[in-house]
């Protein structure tokens, strides 16, 4: 029992990184109906900026929120200039167009950057000390990067329950047109929804880079994997089901390989083939996914 | 000078052109409706006011060109327009339509709020209900009381009446003459009871296939023989 929970609480710790990246893909879904499949790599991007800021002094903490900011911008710029061209077109158009900014991004991490593996964080942002709960250690990086998880989880909530920005963003995708004609910059509304969407990946970015170092280029392609199936879980369309996606993604895998004492299941190898089928088994047998809206669209 | 006014506009979705040189006006606190079949393009007309539609020749709100404006523009210069289908946020409650209604102003919510209560009593009663699961009739109050919370100085109404009981239909139009009368709002309204909305306004205009085909006051329209036959039906 104690064993289970311990590695239901490593696998919360990893889910809510998971849950992050999903909840950007969602913003982005909600708003403009795009998959952005470069989520992950715009993440592994700005953490690398990350590391060029701690590099040239900075440090970890003050990084932090910078990137986020740096992230945040760099998403509303990518939205005004690139992206836009493809919304209100063909899905297929704007998939591609994602497809390849993924291409175009890692491509980019890796050029300026360089193939090679740098460490970072340089010093753990976490302490590596645990806590004892009943005999269940509960290190204080899970903790710490589920509590900030939480606080950003939160203040995305507030954000858009809350305020009128926030009634703007919904109103935005739910109706653009009538939007527009209550005086929305429906445009603007969008390009926010992947500023948002950008900087959650930061943190999803910064959090896979503490909690598995090296920092390397090709870190969040497994995540992006995890966070895809975390969305269609949830439903694609629900900000809540994303985070229960991914915290349940998180888990699941967590568990599946501790308790395979029978195939032995080669850990690392067998975690993105889980996730696929996962991604596979909602969209055949539920493609609302647990907490989205069936499809009906009225014509 | 007129609040609005239209000078020989065309516009066109893609290769198909929906207005071929429009000129209308509408004044300062007056109510003007339009009338026409189906496809004459009365509803590219509000469209193309409200910049939804792609359009050339000379749009004038209040004095300012709004020609091409965007509609996020067109709404801050004091236009409210509720398109065909109302344009609610069916999702989200009647509240949060009103809050959306009234966007751009940066106070006053409350006294806009109690304003159209005056006109629609009933949406406190139902301020929590999803907007969609509203009747038909109470959503296009609805849409009009949106309309108002943006304090506009010109409401463009696209078939109020459509799908609508006649008790309905009279209700509203009803609203439309005390928001007239007491506040001097001025409204473009196009319909298709012609009988009610040339009751309901000074001028009018019959639109055919994206030309004015006739204009005048409502009253003499009212008389007109093939507008009577055309539109009234006797």
């Amino acid at each position: 029992m104690t064993e289970f929970l311990q590695q239901v609480v490593a696998g919360l710790a990893s889910g809510s990184i998971y849950a992050l990246l999903a909840l950007g893909i969602v913003i982005i879904y909600r708003s403009t109906g795009i998959v952005n499949f470069a989520q992950g790599e715009m993440a592994t991007f700005t953490t690398f900026i990350a590391w060029t800021l701690v590099d040239h002094g900075l440090g970890y903490w003050a990084a932090f929120p910078l990137t986020l900011l740096i992230a945040f911008a760099g998403g509303i710029a990518l939205e005004r200039t690139i992206v836009r061209r493809v919304e209100g077109g063909p899905v297929i158009t704007a998939v591609i167009l994602t497809i390849g900014l993924f291409i175009l991004l890692g491509g980019l991490s890796n050029w300026i950057w360089k193939a090679e593996v740098r460490s970072f964080p340089p010093d753990r942002p976490f302490p590596t000390s645990a806590w004892d709960l009943g005999g269940v250690a509960i290190s204080k990086q899970d903790a710490g990067i589920l509590a900030i998880t939480v606080v950003l989880v939160v203040a995305l909530w507030a954000l858009f329950q809350l305020t009128k920005l926030g009634l703007a963003l919904r109103a935005s995708a739910l109706n653009p047109t009538a939007s527009r004609l209550v005086g929305i910059r429906v445009g603007w509304m969008l390009a926010l929804g992947w500023g948002l969407a950008a900087a959650l990946g930061a943190v999803a970015g910064l959090f896979t880079a503490a909690a598995s170092p090296p920092l390397d280029p090709n870190m969040m392609r497994p995540v992006l994997i995890y966070a895809l199936a975390a969305a269609v879980l949830g439903g694609l369309e629900s900000p809540v089901g994303a985070i229960i996606g991914g915290l349940a993604i998180g888990v699941l895998l967590n568990l599946v390989v501790t308790y395979d004492t029978h195939i032995h299941l080669d850990l690392d190898r067998m975690r993105i083939p889980i996730a696929f089928l996962m991604i596979l088994i909602v969209l055949l047998v539920r493609p609302s996914g647990l907490l989205g809206r069936s499809v009906v669209r009225r014509v | 000078m007129p609040l609005l006014e239209l000078e020989n506009v065309e516009a066109r979705y893609g290769a198909v052109q929906a207005l071929h040189g429009v000129s209308l006006s509408v004044g300062e606190g007056e109510v003007v409706a339009v009338l026409g079949g189906n496809g004459a393009g009365k509803t590219t007309m509000l469209r193309a006011v409200s910049g939804l539609v792609s359009t050339s020749g000379q749009v004038r709100f209040a004095g300012e060109r709004i020609t091409g404006a965007s509609p996020e523009r067109v709404a801050r210069a004091g236009v409210a327009h509720v398109p065909e289908g109302r344009g609610l946020f069916n999702e989200l409650s009647v509240y949060d339509n009103l809050r959306l209604g009234a966007y751009l102003q940066r106070d006053g919510f409350d006294e806009g709020y109690e304003r159209v209560q005056a006109h629609f009593p009933w949406l406190e009663r139902r301020r929590d209900q999803q907007a969609g699961t509203l009747s038909g009739g109470e959503q296009q109050m609805l849409a009009v009381a949106r309309a108002l919370m943006g304090r506009p100085r010109l409401l463009l109404l696209d078939e109020p009446s459509l799908g609508l009981a006649p008790l309905v239909v009279r209700e509203i139009f009803g609203i439309l003459d005390d928001l007239n009368e007491k506040e001097g709002l001025a409204v473009l309204v196009v319909e298709q009871n012609a009988k009610l909305a040339l009751r309901s306004s000074s001028r009018a205009y019959v639109l055919e296939v994206g030309r004015v085909a006739l204009e005048g006051p409502s009253a003499e329209l009212a008389e007109n023989e093939s507008v009577r036959k055309a539109y009234l039906g006797y």
